[in-house]
């Protein structure tokens, strides 16, 4: 059975139809890549399947559960996590402060111990203390751990990103942009980095990429989306050689 | 000048808390048996009892003899105590520290209770001023938890509070009073003391209650659309009120038993602020910050939103409710009134001034801005010139109030200082 579904999912904003009759299947511990010029209706495709937007159409099923028209929060819970294109951080809390408040979903105490602090609060948020410095370190920031993130530099603020997505244990990691802004460098360290991510977790990966060379090395199956729609779907190498693939991109050619 | 300054701050880096402790005990010990005769002495017709502010604003010429006073019974004590028994202190301190936080921490409480009691026990005023200040801390927290640490801005508090006063009232009154408007007690008064707690919950329940009105429909928005619903409901509950002849109508509610002695006030504060301590430190708590920077980056982190949102909301009225049976059981008396603007102008004053996300600040804005409001009154209407520059300049100098983001970790604040 797939990880993730999407049959046939169309969304309108007002009379534009942003996305049309839009499929996916993600396979567990596939890395799938999602490319398309600028408003193609990359980031909204995610945001519908992470349920920010409700889709027009169409259905979303993860791990076999319906899961359209479900809260952000119920969603992610399921197994679905996602960093942002434009890094959204909470600008007051501390790196350590995000990866623990990712496990949100996976507190038991409730409210009892909130109030009062029993000794089931206390091993809980030190389990998920010692878990979220482990993912830290994984992402070799953990000197770092007590930094408020605004004043941490853009490539360590990725990764406190990826940390925090990966705290909440998902089965499958969406990653919008996630060398975005990033110079040649901290590229491959990223790419190392969802590499090795997606080994140690078996993670399924499913990411929007503008840089050709991260997609084209990273993942196995690559869909291109033009206005909304899916024009082509395939392996690297055939989407490389694709005539439309290269139309969306560069224009058509003119034969005079 | 500066070095001198530095040399006296370094003198007394190694002093704990529990040494400061000491000295304000012995200072207010000193001053229960000694200070008639001290103020007669130096030529005061009585003990200051605001520290001898009231006295230099009234009589000028008395500030030498006022700043005598001040110093010969709080300042050297306290300076001299803390310093000399620095090392003695640290031991016990670390003794303490290493039996367990928890008789620590009860430890240092019993010190302040005693501290406190001894100081208040000079004049009915003080006892008055100190109760109405430890309501005002469990207000200005609550209010902190929505307005600071969830970044939203109500304006419902007075509403809260008032649901909490009469309803708590209400209760003691049928239950204890021979009162005119509910008939006869029902249960013998000796009972009151047992029974007071009750009241408090019921009053923050009932506030909890209130607030689930307002936090159903207005958490749909967020910024000015909730401080516009709250402020509404604020005048709703004032109307409300004024409009409900079984609980007096705007001649307000009175008699109610005498039962907010000082230790019950204080001991409802200090729980107020461990419970709300350790709600913000929790991630439950956190999940509001989160909400408050970025909310949708907290929905699709698994944080329900909704939920933490409506949570915070409840949990602070129901400190506020709690604070408003306080605040009715202490003066005896209440009417719809004085849950108006002016006591909406007062919490956000000492939120803003205080500083926002933050126990300590919400501790520092309560107590000073109530001890500034006593302090000036002889100032008469010039007070509300001075302590609304005062506010203007905090925002200008510290726009998130004088100790913001800081997290109050009790650990610290009560551990033994080694010199070495």
């Amino acid at each position: 059975m797939s990880l993730l579904q999407v049959k046939k999912m169309s969304h309108d904003f007002g009379g534009l139809r942003a996305v049309n009759n839009y499929d996916l299947t993600i396979e567990p511990g596939q890395v799938r890549g999602l490319i398309g010029p600028n408003g193609a209706g990359k980031t909204t495709i995610f945001n519908l399947i992470t349920g920010i937007f409700k889709p027009t159409e169409g259905d979303v099923i993860l791990n076999g559960r319906k899961v359209t028209g479900m809260q952000p929060h119920q969603i992610a819970s399921r197994g679905l996590g996602r960093t942002f294109q434009n890094l959204q951080l909470w600008r007051h809390m501390t790196a350590l402060e995000h990866v623990k408040m990712a496990r949100y979903s996976k507190i038991s105490y409730g409210l009892i111990g909130a109030f009062f602090g029993t000794s089931k609060r206390n091993m809980e948020e030190k389990e998920n203390e010692e878990k979220a410095h482990n993912l830290l370190k994984m992402m070799g920031i953990d000197h770092l751990s007590d930094q408020v993130v605004i004043n941490l530099p853009y490539g360590d603020q990725r990764r406190v990103e990826m940390a925090r997505a990966l705290a909440m244990e998902p089965k499958v990691l969406f990653l919008d942009e996630p060398t975005a802004g990033m110079n040649p460098e901290e590229l491959i360290q990223m790419m190392d980095i969802i590499r090795y991510v997606h080994k140690a977790f078996g993670l399924a990966i499913f990411l929007i990429e503008h840089r050709l060379k991260v997609v084209m090395e990273l993942c196995e199956v690559i869909q291109t989306l033009d206005f909304g729609h899916v024009i082509a779907e395939g392996t690297p190498e055939e989407i490389q050689n694709n005539s439309k693939v290269i139309d969306a991109y560069l224009g058509k050619e003119l034969v005079i | 000048m500066k070095t001198l300054s530095t040399k006296i701050r370094e003198s007394y880096s190694h002093v704990p808390l529990l040494g400061w402790l000491f000295g304000a005990l012995v200072a207010v010990i000193l001053e229960h048996f000694l200070g008639d005769m001290l103020a007669d002495t130096i030529g005061l017709p009585k003990i200051p009892v605001l520290f001898g502010f009231v006295i230099i604003l009234k009589k000028p010429l008395l500030i030498p003899s006022a700043a005598a006073y001040v110093s010969l019974t709080y300042v050297l004590p306290i300076g001299v105590i803390a310093r000399m028994s620095g090392s003695l202190v640290n031991k016990i301190s670390s003794k303490l520290f290493n039996l367990s936080i928890v008789i620590t921490v009860l430890v240092h409480l019993a010190l302040l209770y005693a501290i406190l009691h001894l100081w208040s026990d000079i004049s009915a005023y003080r006892v008055l001023m100190l109760k109405l200040t430890l309501i005002a801390i469990i207000l200005t927290l609550s209010l902190n938890v929505v307005n600071g640490y969830m970044g939203e801005f109500s304006c419902s508090h007075p509403g809260f509070m008032a649901l909490g006063a009469y309803a708590a009232s209400t209760f003691t009154v049928v239950l204890f009073v021979n009162d005119k408007l509910f008939g006869p007690a029902i249960l013998p008064a000796a009972l009151g003391p047992f029974m007071f707690p009750i009241a408090l919950i019921i009053g923050g329940v009932t506030a909890a209650l209130g607030a689930l009105a307002i936090a159903v429909p207005s958490f749909r928005t967020r910024g000015d659309y909730l401080a516009i619903i709250s402020l509404a409901f604020m005048f709703i509950i004032k109307s409300l009120i004024e409009n409900l002849e079984v609980v007096g109508g705007p001649r307000g509610l009175s008699s109610q038993p005498d039962l907010a002695n000082l230790p019950t006030v204080f001991l409802w504060t200090v729980g107020c602020i461990w419970i709300v301590n350790n709600f913000v430190t929790s991630t439950i708590g956190k999940a509001l910050n989160a909400v408050r920077d970025d909310e949708m980056a907290a929905n699709c982190m698994t944080v329900n939103t909704k939920r933490t949102k409506i949570l915070a909301f409840l949990f602070a009225a129901f400190w506020a409710g709690v604070a408003g049976g306080l605040f009715a059981h202490v003066l005896r008396y209440v009417n719809p009134g004085t849950f108006s603007l002016q006591k909406l102008a007062e919490v956000l004053a000492m939120v803003y001034f205080g500083g926002l996300n933050s126990v300590y600040g919400s501790i520092v804005g309560a107590v000073s801005l109530s001890l500034l409001g006593e302090a000036l009154r002889p100032l008469e209407i010039l007070k509300w010139i001075f302590i609304p520059l005062l506010l203007i300049l905090v925002m200008i100098y510290r726009p998130t109030g004088l100790i913001a983001f800081k997290e109050l970790n009790v650990r610290n604040l009560v551990k033994p200082k080694q010199t070495e």
